[in-house]
């Protein structure tokens, strides 16, 4: 429990310090910081509308983050998350145009093949490991671009919009993950029912995390490898599974990207947030429930950037800016749980003293 | 009275431990001070405090009579106080002078000749025959021991500080450690010395004080002072030095290895047409110098390593190919090498380290759902029968134990599992006599319920203290298998360097 309330003062600790730093860069170029981070969180949290843009942009990061997290738990550093969310988004894609069926069992298709298409894409990067020893680092950026390519050659293929050829053509509104009482409820915006299931996905993670053997044998090869294999754990039998749920999840940020928050899907485009995972992954501690609040939070920042750049004079690569310093503090969290460690201590050792006092004082009397 | 180091009611306290408990240490000029305690009884924190890694939360520290306030290790360098790490901090590439002016280089420009010709006087004075112009890597760990030691009296030190120094030496180089450490005292020198090994004590100490659980017991004169009565005032308890055995009737093969041939790391065989047996009720120790293909031989067994050719029997059936987990379940128990790497996930909770065999199974787990309070409550009743200490009980990372409850920890979990047959690889190095006398226990108690144990340790004492018989490893061969009561030492030993009895006795 301790380690748990530690993590999240660093990482709230490395979320001022993000924003301090921001606003020392806001005065450096002259702009006030204050009305700059106004604007930013008033953009991103000004109207129902707005709220629903973070919770959308949120939905994304957070299963991309949840993917990151949960292969980093095998001790797996997945950075093919971009290539998995475009080939999840592709199945999803083709889903959205092709396959027609009651809403209930129409979700249920989109998820299986968006989650199949980013576990294939993270399978490949596990057996590889797992069978060669090949570092998956490697492995999973070389994926990011076989995807990409992949995507450039089936859109403009296959799934050809009227007009342009570097898009594919839009998902008619009701395939899409959007939902009428959803969309009226926060007045229109990119909100969608993937909120509901990334939601799902951090709880159902947290649950295999926790109170599974699943789990219990990812997190033990992911800790000490040396240690489970003594054990009787297959390792390379949990690299390959962690790298398929990891590509899923992914696959299903890109699902939720592109057939929930986009209606098409570009080509020659890497989807950044595939990255932006990672350091959703890090300030989340690599814990599912700081994900999902890591996620938010980075949602409010990229879907307010675009409110402060048109008020205020401050470019939007502020906020991006800020975000890196946020990872930044974070990886250097040693500090900070030194600082948080050294004033409970502070404090422990008055109350000792005080105590003692008043015990003197009691024999005294 | 001339106390060069008085360290005065100190506490320290970690979460969860209070690591010393006012703590009073004096060490007079121009003696070899020793401090004894079990690992994890609080010496390492004690000095560390006075070397400035931490802070006491209360007590004095006095250093030649005068009150200071160390708060690194340059306030304790500047104060003439050297600590010898028990793990060195050389640069591998480095020579010896290199590696000595580390951080004290002087000038601008290097004066690597005269610092060298420093070194080879401070070398000559105390005997530690050093050449200044070595380089680190291509010296024995004995000799960067001594680097070590050159590196605090160049910075003129007055006191040292040596922290387990022989964990790491062997019989010979002990012995010149010791002559160094008289040297110095002779020289004017202050030394404390860290340690659980109660024969150097007695070789070369003056005076030693005794902590136990973070208090001092006292301070003992040791010239007029019993080995037994400083490991009862360690241990709390008088200590039995030799594990009590009845004799016992051996029973049917438990484990059986034929010709089993094992390749090491480099593809080169490490283990060569080996066979032998271990029968129910009895303890076999395999002696051999470390490095004579000892791990390979209980990788092959545990299933850790393949088998290039021959058979592993457990109880008859053969195990050669099985994974891991068939050969745990099939009825063996494993306390391995390096508890470090192998036996325990540092950074997960003891209580999941204790199921780390038996989480996949009932009634720990049901259809893939762990059962938390049914492992935590078998994780407690681990610690709890096996005295394992810790500062918040079974959810401390294991991480955070000290070494010997480590220890004590693995070989609770082997032997909660009741395997027919344990395989104990070194289950006592770096621990104190305490939980020494402690593991041999149980191990004998293993062997009287029936069970077979394998023992492998370097060290011969442990080996006749514990073996029925004794198998002697010679670069991957089996010397020959000799039953403990008919042989002594120094057969064993010269088996161990390969010479077969028979052409001995020729």
């Amino acid at each position: 429990m301790r380690v748990k309330s530690n993590a999240f003062l660093i990482a709230v600790s490395a979320v001022i310090l993000g924003l301090i730093a921001g606003g020392i860069l806001m005065l450096a170029i002259g702009s006030n910081p204050f009305e700059g981070f106004f604007y930013l969180f008033r953009g991103g949290l000004m109207n129902m509308e707005r709220v629903g843009n973070t919770i959308a942009t949120a939905i994304t990061l957070m299963l991309v983050g949840l993917s990151v997290a949960f292969a980093f738990k095998t001790g797996l550093f997945n950075i093919g998350a971009a290539g998995q969310m475009l080939v999840g988004g592709l199945c999803a894609t083709l889903v959205a145009h092709y396959v027609f069926l009651p809403r209930p069992f129409y979700l249920l298709v989109i998820i299986l093949c968006a989650f199949a298409g980013g576990a294939l894409w993270g399978v490949i990067p596990g057996l590889l490991k797992a069978r060669f020893n090949v570092h998956e680092v490697v492995a999973t950026i070389m994926m990011n671009w076989i995807a990409y390519w992949s995507v450039y050659y089936f859109v403009p293929a296959y799934l050809k919009g009227p007009s342009l050829e570097t898009e594919s053509k839009s998902i008619a509104i009701e395939q899409t993950l959007r939902s009428p009482w959803l969309t009226k409820i926060f007045g229109g915006g990119y909100i969608n029912l993937g909120i509901f299931f990334a939601i799902a996905a951090v709880f159902i993670i947290k649950y295999v995390l926790d109170k599974t053997t699943l789990g219990f044998e990812l997190k033990a090869v992911g800790s000490n490898r040396f240690c489970a294999e003594y054990a009787g754990i297959r390792v390379n039998r949990n690299v390959i599974i962690s790298m398929m749920i990891a590509g899923g999840l992914a696959g299903l940020a890109g699902m939720t990207f592109y057939t929930g928050y986009s209606r098409n899907i570009q080509i020659g485009v890497m989807p950044s947030m595939g990255f932006d995972g990672i350091a959703v992954a890090l300030l989340g501690a690599s814990n599912p429930i700081g994900v999902l609040l890591s996620a938010l939070f980075f949602g409010m920042l990229q879907s307010g950037k675009g409110f402060m750049n048109a008020m205020t004079d401050v470019p939007p690569e502020i906020a991006d800016t800020i975000i890196a310093t946020i990872i930044y503090f974070t990886a250097t969290s040693v500090l900070f749980s030194r600082f948080w460690d050294s004033l409970g201590k502070r404090k422990k050792k008055r109350l000792d003293a005080k105590r003692e006092a008043s015990a003197k004082e009691a024999g005294n009397a | 009275m001339s106390h060069v180091i008085e360290m005065l009611h100190i506490r320290k306290e970690f979460p969860g431990i209070v690591a010393n408990d006012d703590i009073t240490l004096q060490v007079e000029k121009g003696e070899i001070h020793a401090i004894l305690g079990e690992n994890g009884a609080g010496k390492s924190t004690l000095m560390s405090i006075l070397f400035g890694l931490y802070h006491a939360d209360r007590g004095v520290i006095k250093v030649r009579g005068e009150e200071v306030r160390i708060n690194s290790p340059n306030d304790a360098t500047d104060l003439g106080i050297g600590m010898v790490h028990q793990h060195f901090q050389l640069v591998q590439t480095f020579t010896v002078t290199e590696n000595i002016i580390l951080g004290k280089e002087g000038s601008f420009v290097l004066d690597r000749k005269s610092a060298a010709k420093r070194i080879k006087a401070l070398s000559e004075q105390y005997g530690l025959s050093i050449n200044p112009d070595s380089v680190i890597e291509s010296i024995t760990v004995g000799m960067q021991q001594r680097v070590e030691i050159l590196k605090m009296l160049y910075r003129d030190a007055e006191i040292l500080i040596f922290d387990e120094p022989t964990a790491v030496l062997t019989p010979q180089e002990i012995d010149e450690l010791m002559q160094i450490m008289r040297n110095m005292v002779k020289e004017g020198k202050s030394v404390i010395l860290i340690t659980h090994k109660l024969d150097e004590i007695k070789a070369v100490a003056d005076r030693c004080t005794i902590i136990r659980r973070g208090k001092m017991v006292g301070v003992v004169d040791v010239a007029s002072t019993s080995q037994a009565k400083m490991a009862a005032m360690m241990v709390g308890r008088p200590v039995n030095f030799k594990v009590a055995k009845q004799d016992m009737q051996a029973g049917k093969p438990v484990l059986e290895v034929q010709s089993l041939r094992v390749l090491n790391n480099k593809k080169v065989p490490a283990v060569k047409d080996f066979t032998l047996a271990v029968r129910a009720g009895e303890i076999v120790g395999i002696a051999g110098v470390d490095g004579n293909g000892q791990s390979e031989l209980v990788e092959a067994i545990t299933g850790l390593r393949p088998a290039v050719s021959g058979a592993v029997l457990l109880n008859g059936k053969a195990i050669t190919h099985a994974s891991i987990r068939e050969r745990n379940e099939a009825g063996i128990g494993h306390i391995p090498e390096d508890r470090q790497k192998r036996g325990l996930v540092m950074s997960a909770p003891l209580g999941s380290n204790m199921v780390i065999k038996e989480y996949y199974r009932p009634p720990f787990s049901k259809n893939g759902i762990l059962k938390q309070p049914v492992i935590d409550k078998h994780a407690q009743d681990i610690c709890d029968a096996f005295d394992v200490r810790s500062g918040e009980g079974i959810l401390s990372l294991a991480g955070k134990l000290s070494g010997g409850n480590q220890q004590k920890a693995i070989v609770g979990r082997e032997m909660a599992l009741e395997p027919d047959l344990i395989i104990a690889v070194q289950p006592t190095r770096g621990l104190d006599v305490g939980a020494i006398e402690y593991i041999h226990k149980r191990l004998v108690e293993h062997r009287d319920k029936g069970k077979a144990v394998l023992l492998v340790s370097f060290e011969l004492d442990e080996i006749f203290n514990l073996s029925d018989r004794i198998a002697v490893m010679n670069s991957g061969e089996l010397i020959d298998v000799v039953e403990t009561k008919k042989t002594n030492e120094e057969e064993v030993g010269l088996m161990m360097a390969g010479v077969k009895t028979k052409e001995a006795a020729r």
